[in-house]
């Protein structure tokens, strides 16, 4: 029998605590392949947020260092400025990245840090139980919005891409889906050239995906998947931002 | 014989660290503890290290993690405001039990407060500061020379212990220019291959982590290992100095600056006749509470003389019970204490 497809060698054999139709574990083989594609895997760090992806370690068959609910790109940097030959990738989602973490995000950027950034941005906190995000949705339902996000009171949500773009640092952002095959396939190129960049020396590379949370916004994981591609894209724009 | 050179304090703790080895150094700009942040911005390069203006004092200790982390020597410096921000960082520093060093070169607070010299900050230094059960070493300089020799010491100190070395100095001490004769590097290796995230080359994949969710893991196994730790550290690296304490019949506790200042007492003292010591605690925490019984336990008078409100002394109260008398004089504010107004204070004793 000829073997056709395996578990990557980038992730650990180990069972998920992510919910049914959570865009993480997508997201995590994505990385776990792009690792073991380009062969750096013994050479690459993995800096793990805090929100439901803080367990990372768990499964990216790498070394990996926690932070700081916001620090990540921080850690990142005093790892990197130490370990100039190694890859390093923060992994954040957007409470994390785009709100609690915004200083670290655009500073790391700017200085243009030789990192690859993920961004999973799912419009909502999914581990403290579906809080509003800085990425939440007008008019969006979370346990913090309860009437819906209301631009007056609460602001309008973050577009961390077209806002990083504004700096001359970075070379490299893009905005991805894994809500269908083709664009989940899509992610993985933006992924793969993000830390080809890095492999490169070229410096410092985000990449942004829309992402189901199913459970928190109590959808099934289908109609979660559509959300993303009807509701969500609307108004995240899919595309390239910067290609140097 | 090594030459005395003429440096300012936080120049002297800069050259200190590189000596050390410490070629990463991440913070955020604050009076009165600047020129430390510009020497070493001027001499890491020279040794081929990182000099790094972060955009926050967050962001700062939290670089220090990372570099630590991949197992190589950093600091961070800041004054009292900073100090603050850093907290949370700390707090993940001892929980990833991760070496690193913190200067804390104090002002007048709480809130913005003003920009000269105090000691307010002993209590957040030595009682936590961030969340959770955990300890800071912290060594109290009180000359330029003294801000050199704990430097280095702190850097081993921190290695040996895995854990976060403060120095805990102040606004003062760290502007004014004193001779210095700068340390040798004391030649110890700490091997970090154990436990450093630098990639898993030959190796299983690894990962430093303060999260210990469910009860397998062992929050609770963690942090009485840390506390293992740190009664090692109470039981080896207490560091306290005497003067004039073996006749003394009034002795005065002080750190930092605020004993440089009892020394001057001490001696307007003796030459008016009157037998009084002094005994500075260099190891704010772990505190000298055994030292400190031996020496002032049997004395007639003890004054502790502090730049804040009163906080070692409650330290000073546990140590020594109620035998002996203990009275306090302090200044707030950033004001320094008055040799007269100790003197004066020590002669009512009689």
């Amino acid at each position: 029998m000829k073997l056709v497809y395996d578990r990557t060698l980038g992730l650990k054999d180990v069972p998920t605590h992510y919910c049914p139709g959570c865009g993480h574990g997508i997201i995590h083989k994505l990385l776990g392949q792009v690792i073991e594609e380009l062969g750096i895997r013994e050479r690459t760090i993995v800096v793990a947020p805090v929100g439901c992806s803080v367990l990372i370690y768990n499964y990216i068959n790498t070394d990996g260092l926690e932070s700081a609910h916001g620090r990540a790109p921080a850690v990142a940097t005093g790892l990197k400025r130490v370990l100039k030959d190694r890859i390093v990738i923060s992994y954040q989602g957007d409470g994390d990245l785009m709100a609690i973490g915004t200083a670290e995000t655009i500073h790391a950027a700017n200085r243009g840090e030789h990192i690859s950034v993920l961004f999973v941005n799912n419009a909502i906190y999914g581990m403290t139980g579906g809080q509003m995000a800085p990425t939440t949705l007008a008019g969006q339902k979370t346990k913090t919005s309860p009437f819906g996000r209301d631009p007056a009171e609460a602001g309008f949500p973050i577009r961390a891409c077209e806002m990083l773009a504004t700096l001359e640092a970075p070379v490299f952002i893009e905005r991805c889906a894994v809500d269908t095959v083709r664009n989940t396939l899509r992610a993985k190129k933006a992924i793969r050239k993000a830390i080809q960049n890095q492999v490169d020396g070229k410096g410092y590379s985000f990449v942004e995906f829309l992402s189901m949370c199913p459970t928190n916004w109590g959808m099934s994981p289908r109609k979660a998947a559509e959300w993303v591609g009807e509701t969500m894209a609307a108004y995240y724009p899919l595309g390239n931002f910067r290609d140097r | 014989m090594p030459e005395a050179i003429l440096m300012k304090g936080n120049d002297a703790v800069g050259e200190a660290a590189v000596i050390a080895g410490c070629h990463y150094y991440f913070a955020y700009p604050i009076t009165p503890q600047n020129e430390l942040a510009a020497y070493m911005a001027k001499r890491l390069p020279d040794v081929g290290g990182t000099f790094l203006q972060a955009e926050s004092e967050i962001a700062s200790i939290n670089m220090v993690l990372g570099a630590s982390a991949a197992g190589v020597r950093a600091m961070t410096s800041s004054s009292s405001p900073g100090i603050s921000l850093k907290q949370e960082g700390i707090s993940y520093l001892a929980g990833c039990k991760l070496p690193a060093v913190v200067v804390n070169m104090m002002r007048g607070g709480p809130g913005l407060g003003n920009i000269a010299g105090a000691q307010g900050d002993y209590f957040q230094a030595t009682k936590g500061g961030g969340h959770g059960d955990y300890r800071n070493i912290v060594l109290a300089p009180s000359s330029v020379q003294e801000l050199a020799d704990l430097t280095v010491l702190a850097f081993d100190l921190a290695d040996t212990y895995r854990m976060v070395a403060m120095i805990l100095g102040d606004g003062y001490l760290g502007q004014m220019s004193e001779s210095v004769v700068l340390p040798e590097p004391t030649g110890k290796r700490f091997d970090k291959s154990s436990w450093s995230i630098t990639g898993c080359a030959g190796r299983e994949a690894r990962y430093i982590a303060s999260l210990r969710l469910s009860p397998e893991d062992g929050l609770e196994k963690i942090v009485l290992d840390l506390q293992d730790t740190y009664d090692k550290v109470t039981a080896r690296e207490i560091r306290c100095d005497t003067y004039h304490c073996d006749d003394a019949e009034v002795v005065l506790v002080a750190f930092g600056l605020a004993a440089r200042i009892c020394k001057a007492a001490v001696n307007a003292l003796r030459a008016q006749g009157v037998r009084a010591g002094l005994f500075r605690p260099i190891t704010l925490w772990p505190f000298p509470s055994q030292a400190l019984l031996e020496t002032a336990g049997k004395t007639r008078h003890v004054l502790v003389v502090e730049m804040n409100a009163g906080q070692m002394v409650e330290d000073v109260r546990q140590a020594l019970g109620d035998r002996t008398p203990i009275d306090f004089y302090g200044r707030v504010g950033a004001m320094l204490v008055e040799v007269e107004r100790i003197v004066e204070k020590v002669k009512s004793y009689a």
